[in-house]
């Protein structure tokens, strides 16, 4: 589903001299699977996160990712979204003056219009939001707000979750989703998430810390430092990191 | 939102035809000489058929203008304008009334076409006869709303639509030509009572050659069934337009007004000067609504329509209210402050505006709102939006007079900036000659954030429709006081209005 080969990127700087993040990273995501990438703070995670889905400001200086068989790097960020790559922010932006539901059903026609399909009918849209709502205790006045206008950073997390319920993307990048968020409101997220899960979709899930992996339980965990990918294992190694800390892998982001 | 509605396909339809409504209609013209002298003044009220009073307000005005100075304060820039080189009266020939559809010109027709004004009943509009009664028909078993059209093409209003239908209900909505015939003591009455002859130098200018227009009255206690709409459109070459508009709303009265404009794609500049005079009597609303897309020059700055409009308001009536409310993305240069004179106790003035400026239109506009009488309330929301090379001034005057005890405002001015090429400026000026008032105003500028931009692409939307989508969100507040054909409208003009403004 998602193979990146040697990625390698960087920061674009007006004096035309980024900072190289990605040294080359190597990951392969299966359909169906959930995999996690634990790291430091400056490893090169959320940089990962943003180039996979087309942020500006990045230049890839070496490798590749494709999904599905299409090269990601030739291709806009709206059609990435349309081909399937979700990602949660770890900074959701607040967008004054645009309804919830009316900035999902305007991404959602707009994704489906690129993939060649029939518009939702609204009915059957609000019917699709009230479930999801309801399954991650959204209320219906939120919905009405502003993208993320005067959330908090929970709420604005289950809407992102609420987003991807709506927009059923075939992959999800999870960027440090459980960041900000107390136990309870973990918990709602991660069922989201879960009930997302299925042998269809795969996950990329970036975090710091080990909670939010003891709900989704992730078939693959890397641990990733120095704009590298530097180990990999299973949900064990996510423990082990929990007790022992990156200090390990200290000597490699010198 | 509808805005972001359009294919793909449909969005680079328009890049090649940014403006839709620049072509011309080739029909035969019947012009005044060329430039302005007491001789044109005379011309234009005899072709009309003036009453003799009527062609000496008009001359008191020519004379006034000749000694009055052209104003240089606003934060525009352009070359000198030689008012002896333009037409100041331009009609289409057989303006009059058709007996056939077959009579109408065909021209005339395919360029309400591509209008696209709603015009269900060309018929009715081109005043074919028998076409009302077969119209009301066909309108009665649908149930779209209502709005009868006056179309101003050029110097001349061709035609109302629903006159019969208004006059059941006693509203006289007529070109201002015509009322000066069927009604002139109310023309009488109310002309220049609002927007005085020797206002200002463009509301002078007008005054002497105004060419057409619409009259409204709205008589005691009447809530206008419909609402009204007018369409303006320069077409001739050259011709300036200058049209004169008077809504009266007696006790107890309400009319909703919608007024859009377009002008066709001209190397030169075209001039254009119009006063709008709204008067509400005591317990009266009228709602005013614009929606200008005058052609605003190519992207080098040649040709566009210079926009100098008057605009006021006369709340001359306890708790009477105007709410004047402006989507303006056209023009090369606009100067432009509809205002409130807000002289009835409780009377209420608002002023709700989204002006986007592109390529390198120039605007400088805002509001005055003047608070005379007791507990008068007046509320001002501004969103301006430059992109391109543009430059933009907010210019508005809250003005509170010793008498106005318990006088509130509240003004909100917010400027968005799209690339880093535009100017935006904010220029509020407030007086206060009471203690007992309440004044606030809020003013910020912000910039159309990457962040935003690839959160919304991020989610599927594609460059033109995140813009779209991010810009309808800032004019929220103004879009949702638009009665909703207009916001449809409004929404799509906004962005055709900026598109290539990012990247």
């Amino acid at each position: 589903m998602l193979v990146i080969e040697n990625l390698q990127a960087r920061v674009d700087a007006e004096d035309g001299d980024g900072r190289q993040i990605l040294k080359g990273v190597s990951l392969k995501v299966p359909a169906g699977e959930v995999h996690a990438i634990m790291g430091p703070n400056g490893c090169g995670k959320s940089t990962l996160s943003y180039v996979l889905s087309g942020r500006d400001g990045y230049e890839i200086t070496g490798g590749s990712m494709s999904f599905d068989g299409q090269d990601l790097a030739e291709m806009e960020p709206e059609e990435r979204a349309a081909a399937g790559v979700f990602l949660s922010f770890q900074y959701p932006v607040e967008i004054p003056g645009v309804p919830t539901l009316t900035f999902i059903k305007e991404a959602l026609n707009a994704q489906k219009r690129l993939r060649g399909e029939d518009e939702v009918p609204a009915p059957a849209f609000m019917k699709l939001a009230r479930e999801a709502a309801a399954q991650l205790g959204i209320s219906n006045d939120m919905l009405k707000r502003p993208v993320n206008v005067g959330f908090s950073g929970g709420e604005k997390k289950r809407m992102e979750i609420f987003q991807a319920l709506m927009l059923q993307p075939k992959f999800l990048i999870l960027d440090e989703t459980d960041s900000g968020l107390d136990i309870d409101a973990l918990k709602v997220v991660a069922e989201g998430v879960n009930a997302l899960r299925n042998e269809e979709r795969g996950m990329l899930v970036i975090t710091h810390y080990q909670r939010l992996l003891d709900y989704l339980k992730p078939d693959v965990v890397h641990v990733m430092a120095a704009g590298r990918i530097q180990e990999t294992g299973g949900p064990e190694l996510a423990h082990k990191l929990e007790k022992e800390g990156y200090d390990k892998y200290a000597g490699e982001a010198a | 939102m509808p805005a972001v509605k359009e294919t793909i396909e449909d969005v680079r339809q328009l890049e090649s035809d940014k403006y839709k409504y620049g072509f011309t209609t080739e029909i035969e013209q019947e012009r005044a000489p060329k430039g302005l002298s007491e001789d044109t003044v005379r011309f234009i009220s005899a072709k009309k058929g003036e009453p003799e009073w009527l062609l000496e307000w008009r001359l008191e005005a020519f004379k006034r203008w000749t000694q009055m100075k052209e104003p240089d304060w606003a934060k525009v820039g352009y070359p000198p304008i030689d008012y002896q080189e333009a037409y100041y009266y331009a009609a289409p020939k057989d303006a009059a009334k058709y007996k056939s559809l077959d009579e109408v010109p065909q021209e005339l027709l395919d360029t309400y076409k591509k209008l696209g004004i709603p015009l269900k009943e060309a018929e009715v509009l081109l005043g074919v006869e028998g076409a009302e009664a077969s119209a009301a028909e066909a309108r009665n078993e649908g149930s779209q709303r209502k709005v009868a059209v006056d179309a101003v093409f050029d110097s001349v209003s061709v035609a109302t639509t629903f006159k019969e239908e208004l006059k059941k209900a006693g509203v006289i909505f007529m070109p201002i030509s015509e009322a000066v015939h069927e009604h002139p003591e109310l023309i009488k009455k109310y002309l220049g009572s609002v927007v005085p002859v020797t206002d200002n130098f463009f509301a002078t200018l007008n005054s002497a050659v105004f060419s057409d227009g619409s009259f409204v009255y709205v008589p005691k206690g009447v809530r206008c069934p419909m609402e009204l709409s007018t369409y303006f459109r320069i077409n001739a070459e050259g011709t300036g337009q200058f049209e004169r508009t008077l809504i009266v709303a007696d006790e107890g009265a309400y009319v909703s007004y919608l007024e859009g404009c377009t002008a066709p794609m001209r190397d030169e500049n075209q001039l254009h000067a119009a006063v709008v005079e709204l008067v509400a009597l005591d317990d009266a609303e009228i709602k005013y609504s614009t929606v200008q897309n005058w052609w605003p020059g190519d992207s080098d700055g040649k040709g566009g329509v210079y926009n100098f409009v008057t605009k006021r308001a006369d709340c001359r009536g306890r708790n009477s209210k105007v709410s004047w409310t402006q989507v303006e993305t056209g023009s090369a240069i606009t100067w432009k402050y509809p205002s409130c004179v807000l002289k009835g106790d409780n009377s209420q003035g608002e002023f709700y505006s989204i002006a986007v400026t592109n390529g390198r239109q120039q605007a400088d506009t805002g509001t005055k709102m003047i608070h005379l009488g007791r507990n008068t309330k007046s509320r001002i929301i501004s969103k301006g939006i430059s992109a391109g090379k543009s430059d933009q001034t907010y210019r508005g005057l809250v003005s509170v007079h010793g008498k106005a005890e318990g006088a509130r405002n509240f003004t909100q001015c917010d400027s968005l900036l799209i690339g880093d090429t535009c100017g935006a400026h904010t220029v509020p000026y407030i007086e206060c000659k009471t203690p007992k008032a309440t004044l606030e105003h809020e003013a910020t500028t912000s910039k159309l954030s990457e962040e935003q931009l690839f959160y919304a692409r991020q989610r599927g939307l594609d460059e033109e429709s995140a813009v779209a989508l991010l810009v309808n969100g800032f004019c929220r507040e103004v879009l949702q006081e638009l009665p909703m054909e207009f916001a449809v409208e409004a929404q799509a003009l906004l962005k055709v209005s900026l598109e290539g403004s990012v990247g």
